[in-house]
Formats: structure tokens, C-alpha cells, sequence
């Protein structure tokens, strides 16, 4: 759904791909010369093949612009008006990418709906000369192929919906999206990717000829909409206006229950659908440029183009080459998180030693891992072999052998100071001076941690998300006398791990668990004002997080909560306040420790998928009951308590310096906490919300419950100016 | 080919019949010239090394190699090996108590003969005094046979070898599925009836689809073909090259089959069947029809069809090897010496054909020599396009300077002195037998033709690769 995800991923395959072609005639207008030299498009003609060259300048992957748009349109109408050309093949000179799909840059430069309307149109122009073209085109595709570039090298016949999967080349053989596979060369007489495009474009253009002298036909077995829907009955019955109905009326309902009516663009794309179908082609493609055009301008198409430019910047390493590249890294404490660390490492390539105390721990560890890569064998993201290779680079043990060779340490022991300072000085007595001692911690100060250390400027904090290999996010903490070279180090190790990094200051809770704390405290305090666990889930799914607010304290675990709690609690005083901590602490002494124990709000069982309440909480709520205040207590009431108080301590670490900058805090809140993408963010919520509306809540609630609510002086100096914005 | 020339001038009265697969040259050198410079010109005159005993190859047969699925069919591979040891003791007259040991290298494994090399012995009337071992290596089975063999010996453990391999690919081992063996297995262990019962009980129908092996890379799940494939298109081999390349093999063993040149092939009385004189798979055809195939692996596009590539072959070989002194005292003439080899590999997926290009110049190197010295080249012919594939290999300085960390290229081996008697593509490539014929190939051509060194080198599953620097034995 996250538009960035798209862009951001690059699936490596070759695949050639034939339009089909209708008997369409379509005369070029311009006879423009075919010396002109252009900077995205180029061709040159191979007997009577035209072999279509993309490459856009300085840059690494090829986008959708207006002057690659043009220029394509130019050379293809010089193609259609030769009369020696009689096919062509569409190639992108760039290893590894054919068309990332449309420039962002240049929907965000627009500033209305209209501008955007006509990109659209001029595309949609585009692909309708490529479909109706007489010329076969072929289109040889290396690499990804996204968005419009797949329409591009798609049968323009059919337009296509798409979600944000990638779809793996043999894969998009058999759904018909390709019509033939070239495999990756190895090295010959060039460097292999050279070659491999060389080599593609040979059988592209074999191919092209082919089709050109219908020594070749194009058929294809299955379309895509055929493999999708038609059979000869389906298609039968689509033809009744009734059957129509229903089917648009099922995957509405489909597509509202996946978004919640938050993501307003699959609906669209279904109503163009529909025009398309009930009142043809020519309004259907009006249809479409338009609404794509309101699209674009929505809070929600600024807020995940923000996110995804957000990325970006938190996918580069602000602080330098390391000095020493770390090639060995050891993990302390092979439980979920260790174990976890250690297999976003190994599959990188990382030479690893996970260490744990127990032979049961450490086997715990090592099959976690084990089954990670397991299941990328399932889904055939890796073959046996790879996995086994890539598991060889994992060394579980019980003692510091080897440890003089790590160029870095990840502790993932039990969150425990005194444990802490134990292993630091274990560590440190067997290390390297120039390796790195990271903590993984979620809520204990770095510092406090580093107090015991020989050589503090070499401790960092890294603060990874559960599952480790799932969440994109890492945090990476300094301390005061951390140095820039260990801090460059830690971001090019957790950048290698493919993570999406932030980078903060030292703190109680850093900056997620901090803002995830008083959220959390707001919880305990609707809990107890009598809102049942499953509706305050469903309010909170309903306003875009990905995951219900007592769900997320089952899955964080009720321990875990309680004790970042305390801690914060004494740390940040009142303002963390609001729910009795009395509740947790109830519910770990009865053994209601959330997932991993089977109970907490909910009750957990192997292969059950409908959880259930957990009765027994019934009694603790009831203890701990108190009245609700009427004129803060409805549904959007409580959505916003939970907000804004998230909001207001994220803008207080952004007013302390906890966090450098206001993208930093936002990526850290989607990526890590799941703040909802389609808000972009705190920062960017009260940039498009309106900070003054933001602080009218706040001060709403702040009379009704007191301090914990009372906005921030960065919050107010918003509100009190229209011109400030985090976002420029 | 001059060489070979010289011996014709020798021994055949007709001359123009064995120029006529070659391309001509000036005969302008005779006999007597040609082959005292030989000698001269070598970078070295013998290989033989101070305080290491010298091996040699006494004399080497195979019975004939055949399209699989033809008349050996109906045999297990320790018949094929039995048939071939026969021979070996016919052609040698070795007495049988003098063998120290026996090692057969084999690739597609008989269970029920796991240690093909025992049971073939026994069948073939050695001793049972005499300890027969296996090995594996591929399509290099039988060259990792003949160098176990020559450790033994020049170590000084062992005196007289005979090293040898066996292919049937005519029967393999089809398996039943895993699910279908446990529950065979966990029948076995159950005690009472309910046992039993419960066990049955949790039959499906798609137990019984069963295993086939393939000829795919383990690690890679990729068939060789598949490979060779995309080997041929990185070094731009092209359909025609590959062609032409597969139409030389054939004709040259053609024309070495009628001359009677392949005189390490016995005749092999097939039970129930007439006897196997000859070779079953030399059948030169022309370009057209050639031309016409469709390729076998990368479809459609691919360059690799059936008819450039080596077929499915049944066929076994041994050799007796001895320490020289030993078949001195024995009375024996030797054909040649085994020198240095070397063992290499590489990656499994990109460049599981390119043995040969990595292994010559190591064994060149190792034992002193340079390409000029080679008189005769035998190289493992799997596919048209890995021999064309390492011919570019070995003629590049791009390829040698980015992956073989060398500063300048191998070197072409000269294709008047290259698999001259036909290769694996023509004669077969029964997998575990190969590396035996490489070897006598090259000793009998260096007989035959006069020269001194031959170079053996093939390609293997695994990304492995052997070369070896076979030494004529003086006359």
C-alpha cells in the first residue's frame, strides 16, 4: 500500500516481453531527424529492428519524467514513420532497472489536480500509440519494472491494477505478464551485467524479427485478464449488468474493509474500472487521468510521497565511511531479538557468532533463524543451497571464542542494567580496541549503560523492532561521547541489515519508546474507563495503525510495558501519567504477560486465528473502573486522546534535541511504531492537520484530565504561527 | 598435425585419405627432420622428479562406449566394469596376484553395487586378496581414480594399480519418495497389527510418485545443459560455431574409428546379445541437419541442441598403472608416463564448465611447461559450446585478469593438436569412464604421432575441474 515500497525495492530479473499487436494503423505526425542526440531516449537500427535505448543521465534507475515521455514519443514516431524499421525492442541500458514507474518528484512539483491530469493524459496517449502500434514491439526488460514502467512492457490492452508486490520473474511467466525468460549470464568476455543486457537484447531482437516476418506469433495462451477472471463463463456472465454489479459491489467491499475508507485510492481505481466498462474506453481513460489527477493531490499522496522521500534520507549514511568496515559481528543473547539480529546479519553476508548462555537458548536462537530463512526457501526467495550458505556464516557458541576477531558486539541480553554492565565488562575484556559494543535496548539509557565502559565513545546504542527481519526500522542512540566514527559504523552495519535508520540522542525511552509510552498510559486509562479491548482496537485500526492498541500491548508484552512504565514513569513524572499502572502490574502477577504467555487482554492459541477475550481481565478492569468524562469520550475523542498525546512528545523530542529532525521522527513512528502512513507521521500530521487544531485538542483534553496533555512550547509556536511548518 | 603426418608417412601407405578431414598444409618437412627438433624445442625433457617414483600407464582399454539405452541395457554397471577388466587382463597379462589394488570411479550409483570396483573385481577373476575401493568426482570420477592410484604408488604403498571407471546410464536408481520410504521404513519397525494398520492408514496417493535423478547441479538446481547454455551465450559462442565444433568431433572419430585408431576399445560379448566391437554414437551429419534442431534446454532461443551436446552413454575403462621399475621388472614396455595434475573449482552456477581453462595453465605451471610444449591436447568434450566457451576463456586477457588472477591470457591450444581421434561429444561420455579414455587417448596418439607431452584436461559437475600431463613413454 506505502506508494515508497514500490520504488524502493529492486527485484533482479530479465524477462523479455511482446506486445500484441492489433491491426491498428497509426500515423506519425513529425518527421523529425534521426541524428538529434537525446539524453533519455536513443535507438539505433539492427537490419530492420529498431533497438529503443533508455537511459536517463545521472541518475540509477530510469523514472516516467516528462522529458523521457517525450523523448520516447518523439524516437517512437520516428520508428512508426521508417520504412526500413519494421519492429522494434524496448531496452533500458541500466543494470538491474527498466522503468521504476512514474518520478515522484514530478507528480510532488505539481501544484494542482490539473497539471496532474494532463502528465497523466500525455501518458496515457503514450501507451495507447505503444498498444496500437503496427510495428511489434518487443520489450526487453532487465530488472525492475514498476507502476508505468510495466505498463510500458505490458500488453496495452489491458490496464492494470496494481498493489505494491513484487513479482518475481518466472512468477510474472506464468501469470502472462512476460512471454519469455532470459536468464542472468555469468562472466564471458564482459563483466556479466554488460553482457546479460547484450545477450537480452540479442534474443530481443531475434524475437522482434521473428514477429516482424510472423515466423513468431504472439499468442499467448492466457492473458492476464483470462488467468485473472475469464473463463468462457465468467466472461459470459460479466456481460450481464447484474453479475457487473455484484462484482463491483464484492471487491468494493473488499478493498473498504482492507483500507478502512483511509486510503482513498483503490476505491478510485475501481470506479475508473467501471466507467471504463459500462461507459467505454475513451471515458474511462478521461475518468482516469482525472481522478489520478484529484489523487495526487490529496493529504494522503503528500503524506506517503513525504515517507517515501523520508526513506530515502534515512536509507544514506550522513555520517561518513566507517573507518574499519565491520565484517565479523557477534550477538549476544540468542533469544527473539538476538536471533533475529543475527539473521538480518548472516543474510547480508555478515560472518557472525550468536552467543547465548544456555545450549537450549542458543538452539532457541539459532533455529529462529534457521526458520526465517526457511521460509524464504518456502516462498522460493532463496533456494536450499543459498539458505544453507547463508546460514554457514552463523556460528552459535557459549564462550568469547572468536570474539578477538569482531569488529562489533550487539548485546540482546534481558533488559537489566546490572546484566548489562556484566557483559560490557566481559566483553570488553576479550574484544578488539576497535570494536564496536552495541546495545540493543528499548528503554535503558546508553549512558548509564556505558558508565561501566573502558572506552565509552566506542558504545552505541542500536535499537531494533520485533520481528527484527519484518520491521524496517532501527534506532540508533548516541551518547555524549560516543564518536562519529563508531555512530558511522553502526549506520553502515544496520543500512547493510536493510534497515531504515534514525538517528537520536541518548535519553529515558529515546524517541520511540518515549512517544509510544504516554500513548500507551492513554490506553490503560480508556481500558479502565470501560472501553472493551476489542472496540478500542477497532477505533484504533480505524484511524490507520496497523495494529489495535491492546493488541500491541499483548504483542509487546504486558512485562515489557510495566516496566518501561515504571521507568518513564519516574523519569518524565506526571506527564506520563493518566492510566494506573496498578493494571499491568495485576496482569503480571497473574501470568497475563500478553502473546508469549497465551494470555493477556486476549487469549492466545496455537492455530486458533479468531482470538478471544480474556474473561478473567474482567475483574482487574473492574477493580481499577473509573468514569468516563462524557465530552472527551467519544469514538473520534478517544482516536485523538491516543493521537495527539503520541504528537506532543514527539514534538518535545524534536524541542529537547532528542531527535535531529522532524523526517527522522516521522519515519521512526511509521517504520517502528506503525503511526499511520496515510498521516505521514506526527510532523507531518500537524503540518497538513494544522498545528493549531492539534493544540485545540490538546488544551481540550488538558482541561478534562490535566497535565498530561498540556502541548508542548514547539507545538504552540506552531499554532501560533501560520508560516511554521516542518515541512517546508 | 605435422606430427601425425610424420607417422603416416611411416606406417599407412595412404596419406591422402587421413588429410582429408583436416584443413591442408605444406608437407614440406620429412620424417627424419620433424623429429629430432621435437625433442629440442621442449621447455623440459622429461618431467621426471627427483626422489618421486615415476608412474606409468602400462596399457589402458575400454570396452566399446554406447548410446544408452542400446545393448548394454539390459546389464548393471559392475557387468560393463567386469567387461572392461577382462579385457585389461587379456590385453596385459598381468598376473593377477601382483595387482596391489583396485579403485573404479563411478558416478550415478547402483545401490546394490555401491562398491562397483569389489564386485567387478571378484566377477573379472582377481584376487580376492586384492582390496577394490570407489571414488567420485563427476564426469573427473575416473582421472580422481588414476590419481588415488598414483598416490599409492609414488608414495611407495603401493606397486601395481589398476585405476578405472563405469557409467550405466541405461538403468538408474528411481526412488520412492521420502514419504513413501518413511513410511516403508516405520512399517518395518512396527510390531503389532494396529501398528501397522495406523501406518497404512496415512497413505496417499502422491507417495507414490517417485524420484527421479537428474542431471542438475545440487546447489544450484540448474541442468548442466542449462548451464552450458548460458555459458555459450556469455562468451558469444554462436548456434553455427557450436555446430561446426560437434561436425569436426564426429568426423574425426570417424575417421579414427576407420582407421582402427581407437585401439584402446575391446570387444565385449554382450550376454544374450552379439558382441560390441565399435563405438555406437559417431554419426557425423551435416550443418543443415544440424541446423534444424531445436534447442534442448533454453527454449526457444537457446544454442545448445542435441546434437552439440555429449550423449547419455553406457561404457566402462581401466588401465593398469605401475611404478616404472616395477613393469620394468615385470618385463612390460610402458605406453607413458602420468605426471603433474592438478584438481580446481570454481563457482558452481556461472562457471561450472570452465574446469579446462582454470586447470591447464595450473598444470602447466606446476610441472614447467608451456602450451608449445603440448603435442597432444585431450580435452573432456561435454558440450560444443563449453570446449568454444574455455577456447575464448583461455584466449582472453579481460577473462584472465578479472577472475583467474593471471596478467595475460592461457593461451588457444592449437586445434591440429586438439581431441584429434574425436571427443566425448562423438565417442560418449559414459561419466565415470571418461577420464580413463582421455588419458590412453592421449598416450596412444603421442605413440602414434611421435610427440612427447599431452595434456588432459575436462570439466565436471560441482564446478570442479582436472588437468594432467601425460609423458610418451621413450621408445
Amino acid at each position: 500500500m506505502v506508494a515508497s515500497r514500490a520504488i524502493g525495492s529492486l527485484s533482479r530479473f530479465t524477462a523479455s516481453r511482446t506486445f500484441r499487436c492489433t491491426g491498428y494503423i497509426c500515423r506519425n505526425f513529425t518527421g523529425s531527424s534521426a541524428l538529434r542526440t537525446r539524453t533519455h531516449v536513443n535507438y539505433r537500427v539492427k537490419g530492420d529492428v529498431a533497438v529503443v535505448r533508455i537511459n536517463s543521465p545521472n541518475s540509477k534507475v530510469n523514472t516516467l519524467n516528462k522529458e523521457l515521455q517525450s523523448e520516447f514519443v518523439e524516437v517512437m514516431n520516428e520508428i512508426w514513420a521508417s520504412d526500413q524499421i519494421r519492429s522494434a525492442v524496448l531496452i533500458s541500458s541500466k543494470p538491474g532497472c527498466f522503468i521504476a514507474g512514474a518520478d515522484i518528484n514530478m507528480l510532488g512539483a505539481c501544484k494542482t489536480a490539473d497539471e496532474v491530469r494532463q502528465l497523466s493524459q500525455e501518458g496515457q496517449r503514450m501507451f495507447e500509440k505503444l498498444e496500437k502500434s503496427t510495428k511489434p514491439i518487443v520489450a526487453a526488460i532487465n530488472g525492475s519494472c514498476f507502476g508505468g514502467g510495466l505498463e510500458v512492457g505490458l500488453p496495452a490492452a489491458f490496464d492494470m491494477m496494481l498493489t505494491g508486490r513484487n513479482i518475481r520473474a518466472d512468477r510474472a511467466k506464468k501469470m502472462g505478464l512476460v512471454d519469455q525468460l532470459v536468464d542472468p549470464l555469468g562472466p564471458g568476455l564482459k563483466p556479466p551485467e554488460e553482457r546479460t543486457i547484450e545477450y537480452l537484447e540479442e534474443v530481443a531482437v531475434t524475437f522482434a524479427k521473428g514477429l516482424a516476418d510472423k515466423k513468431i506469433s504472439p499468442k499467448r495462451d492466457k492473458g492476464l485478464v483470462e488467468t485473472f477472471y475469464l473463463t468462457e463463463l465468467t466472461s459470459y456472465a460479466m456481460n450481464i449488468p447484474f453479475v457487473r454489479q455484484q462484482v463491483y459491489k464484492k471487491v468494493e467491499e473488499k478493498v473498504q474493509k482492507q483500507t478502512k475508507g483511509l486510503y482513498p485510492a483503490p476505491l478510485k481505481i475501481i470506479d475508473v474500472v467501471k466507467t471504463g466498462i459500462e461507459q467505454g474506453k475513451d471515458a474511462g481513460y478521461l475518468s482516469e487521468s482525472q481522478k489520478f489527477g484529484e489523487l495526487a493531490m490529496t493529504r494522503e499522496s503528500k503524506a506517503l510521497m513525504g515517507l517515501y522521500h523520508g526513506q530515502v534520507t534515512c536509507k544514506k549514511n550522513k555520517f561518513g565511511t566507517p573507518q574499519k568496515e565491520v565484517k565479523h559481528l557477534a550477538v549476544l543473547g540468542a533469544g527473539l531479538m538476538g536471533a533475529g539480529i543475527a539473521q538480518v546479519s548472516v543474510d547480508k553476508g555478515l560472518k557472525t557468532i550468536l552467543k547465548d548462555a544456555t545450549l537450549t537458548g542458543l538452539g532457541r536462537g539459532q533455529q529462529q533463524v534457521l526458520k526465517g530463512l526457511n521460509d524464504k526457501v518456502k516462498k522460493k526467495a532463496l533456494t536450499s543451497f543459498e539458505r544453507d550458505f547463508i546460514f554457514s556464516n552463523l556460528t552459535g557458541q557459549l564462550d568469547y571464542q572468536g570474539f578477538e576477531k569482531a569488529d562489533m558486539v550487539i548485546e540482546a541480553v534481558f533488559e537489566d542494567l546490572s546484566l548489562k554492565h556484566r557483559v560490557l565488562k566481559e566483553v570488553e575484556a576479550v574484544i578488539p580496541a576497535h570494536c564496536i559494543f552495541a546495545s540493543n535496548t528499548s528503554a535503558l539509557p546508553i549512558n548509564e549503560i556505558a558508565a561501566v565502559s573502558k572506552r565509552p565513545e566506542k558504545v552505541i546504542g542500536m535499537h531494533y523492532f520485533s520481528p527484527v527481519d519484518k520491521m524496517q526500522l532501527l534506532e540508533i542512540i548516541t551518547t555524549e561521547k560516543t564518536s562519529k566514527d563508531t555512530t558511522a559504523s553502526a549506520v553502515a552495519v544496520g543500512l547493510k541489515q536493510g534497515k531504515v535508520i534514525i538517528v537520536v540522542k541518548d535519553g529515558p525511552g529515546f524517541y520511540t519508546t518515549r512517544c509510544l509510552a504516554p500513548m500507551m498510559s492513554e490506553v490503560i486509562r480508556i481500558l479502565q474507563e470501560g472501553v472493551d479491548p476489542k472496540k478500542l482496537d477497532s477505533l484504533t485500526t480505524g484511524f490507520g495503525f496497523p495494529v489495535g492498541a491492546a493488541t500491541l500491548v499483548d504483542e509487546v508484552g504486558v512485562d515489557v510495558a510495566k516496566h518501561v512504565a515504571e521507568d518513564l514513569g519516574k523519569a518524565f513524572g506526571e506527564r506520563f501519567g493518566g492510566g494506573s499502572l496498578e493494571l499491568l502490574k495485576q496482569m503480571v502477577s497473574k501470568g497475563f504477560l500478553g502473546r508469549k504467555s497465551g494470555k493477556g487482554f486476549y487469549i492466545y492459541q496455537e492455530g486458533v486465528k479468531n482470538k478471544s477475550l480474556n474473561s478473567d481481565m474482567d475483574s482487574i478492569l473492574e477493580s481499577l473502573k473509573v468514569p468516563p468524562k462524557p465530552d472527551v469520550s467519544s469514538d473520534e475523542d478517544v482516536q485523538y486522546r491516543l493521537v495527539t498525546r503520541f504528537v506532543n512528545e514527539a514534538a518535545l523530542c524534536l524541542q529537547e534535541g532528542i531527535l535531529a529532525t522532524p523526517t527522522e521522527g516521522d519515519i521512526g513512528a511509521v517504520f517502528g511504531l506503525g503511526f499511520p502512513p496515510c498521516l505521514g507521521g506526527p510532523f507531518r500530521f500537524v503540518d497538513l492537520y494544522g498545528a493549531q487544531k492539534v493544540v485545540d485538542r490538546l488544551r481540550k483534553y488538558e482541561a478534562a484530565y490535566g497535565k498530561q496533555f498540556t502541548p508542548c512550547q514547539l507545538l504552540i509556536d506552531h499554532a501560533n504561527s501560520s508560516t511554521k511548518k516542518f515541512y517546508q | 598435425m605435422a606430427s601425425i603426418l610424420t607417422y603416416t608417412f611411416r606406417n599407412l601407405p595412404n596419406t591422402s585419405k587421413l588429410a582429408l578431414g583436416f584443413s591442408v598444409r605444406p608437407l614440406s618437412c620429412s620424417s627424419q627432420l620433424r623429429a629430432a627438433p621435437v625433442a629440442q624445442t621442449k621447455s623440459k625433457k622429461t618431467l621426471a622428479k627427483a626422489n618421486i617414483r615415476n608412474v606409468v600407464v602400462v596399457d589402458g582399454v575400454r570396452i566399446p562406449f554406447l548410446l544408452s539405452g542400446t545393448s548394454y541395457k539390459d546389464l548393471m554397471p559392475h557387468d560393463l566394469a567386469r567387461a572392461a577388466l577382462s579385457g585389461l587382463l587379456h590385453r596385459t597379462n598381468v598376473p593377477k596376484d601382483v595387482v596391489d589394488y583396485i579403485i573404479f570411479g563411478t558416478v550415478i550409483q547402483e545401490v546394490k553395487t555401491s562398491n562397483v570396483a569389489r564386485e567387478a573385481a571378484l566377477g573379472a577373476g582377481f584376487s580376492d586378496k586384492t582390496p577394490a575401493h570407489t571414488v567420485t568426482m563427476a564426469c573427473i570420477s575416473s582421472n580422481q581414480a588414476m590419481t588415488t592410484g598414483f598416490g599409492l604408488i609414488a608414495s611407495g604403498q603401493s606397486d601395481v594399480i589398476v585405476a578405472g571407471g563405469v557409467e550405466l546410464m541405461s538403468d538408474i536408481p528411481i526412488r520412492h519418495s521420502r514419504k513413501m520410504r518413511k513410511m516403508l521404513l516405520d512399517l518395518n519397525k512396527a510390531k503389532t497389527l494396529g501398528q501397522r494398520l495406523a501406518l497404512i492408514s496415512k497413505f496417499r496417493l502422491n507417495f507414490l510418485s517417485p524420484e527421479l535423478p537428474a542431471v542438475a547441479e545440487f546447489s544450484t538446481n540448474e541442468t548442466m545443459g542449462h548451464s552450458a547454455d548460458r555459458l555459450a551465450a556469455a562468451f558469444s559462442v554462436s548456434r553455427l560455431e557450436q555446430d561446426e565444433y560437434a561436425l569436426r568431433s564426429h568426423s574425426l572419430a570417424k575417421k579414427a574409428q576407420d582407421e582402427g585408431l581407437l585401439s584402446d576399445v575391446v570387444p565385449f560379448k554382450v550376454p544374450g546379445k552379439d558382441t560390441v566391437t565399435k563405438d555406437n554414437g559417431i554419426r557425423p551429419s551435416s550443418l543443415d541437419q544440424m541446423a534444424k534442431l531445436k534447442p534442448a534446454f533454453v527454449k526457444p532461443y537457446g544454442t545448445v541442441t542435441a546434437a552439440n551436446s555429449s550423449f547419455l552413454t553406457d561404457g566402462a575403462s581401466a588401465m593398469l598403472i605401475m611404478a616404472e621399475e616395477k613393469a620394468l621388472a615385470l618385463g612390460y614396455k610402458p605406453k607413458a608416463y602420468l605426471r603433474d595434475f592438478v584438481y580446481v573449482s570454481q563457482d558452481p552456477k556461472d562457471q561450472l564448465l570452465l574446469g579446462p581453462s582454470y586447470a591447464t595453465p595450473k598444470v602447466l605451471e606446476k610441472a614447467g611447461l608451456t602450451m608449445n610444449d603440448i603435442d597432444a591436447f585431450e580435452f573432456h568434450e561435454a558440450f560444443s559450446g563449453q570446449i568454444l566457451a574455455n577456447f575464448k576463456a583461455m584466449d582472453s586477457d579481460w577473462f584472465a585478469q578479472n577472475y583467474m588472477g593471471r596478467k595475460t591470457k592461457v593461451g588457444l591450444p592449437p586445434l591440429e593438436k586438439f581431441n584429434t581421434w574425436g571427443g566425448s561429444l562423438s565417442l560418449g561420455h559414459p561419466f565415470g569412464a571418461t577420464g580413463c579414455r582421455l588419458v590412453m587417448a592421449a598416450a596412444n596418439r603421442l605413440r602414434k604421432e611421435g610427440g612427447q607431452y599431452g595434456l588432459v584436461a575436462a570439466c565436471a559437475a560441482g564446478g570442479q575441474g582436472h588437468a594432467m600431463i601425460v609423458e610418451a613413454y621413450p621408445k
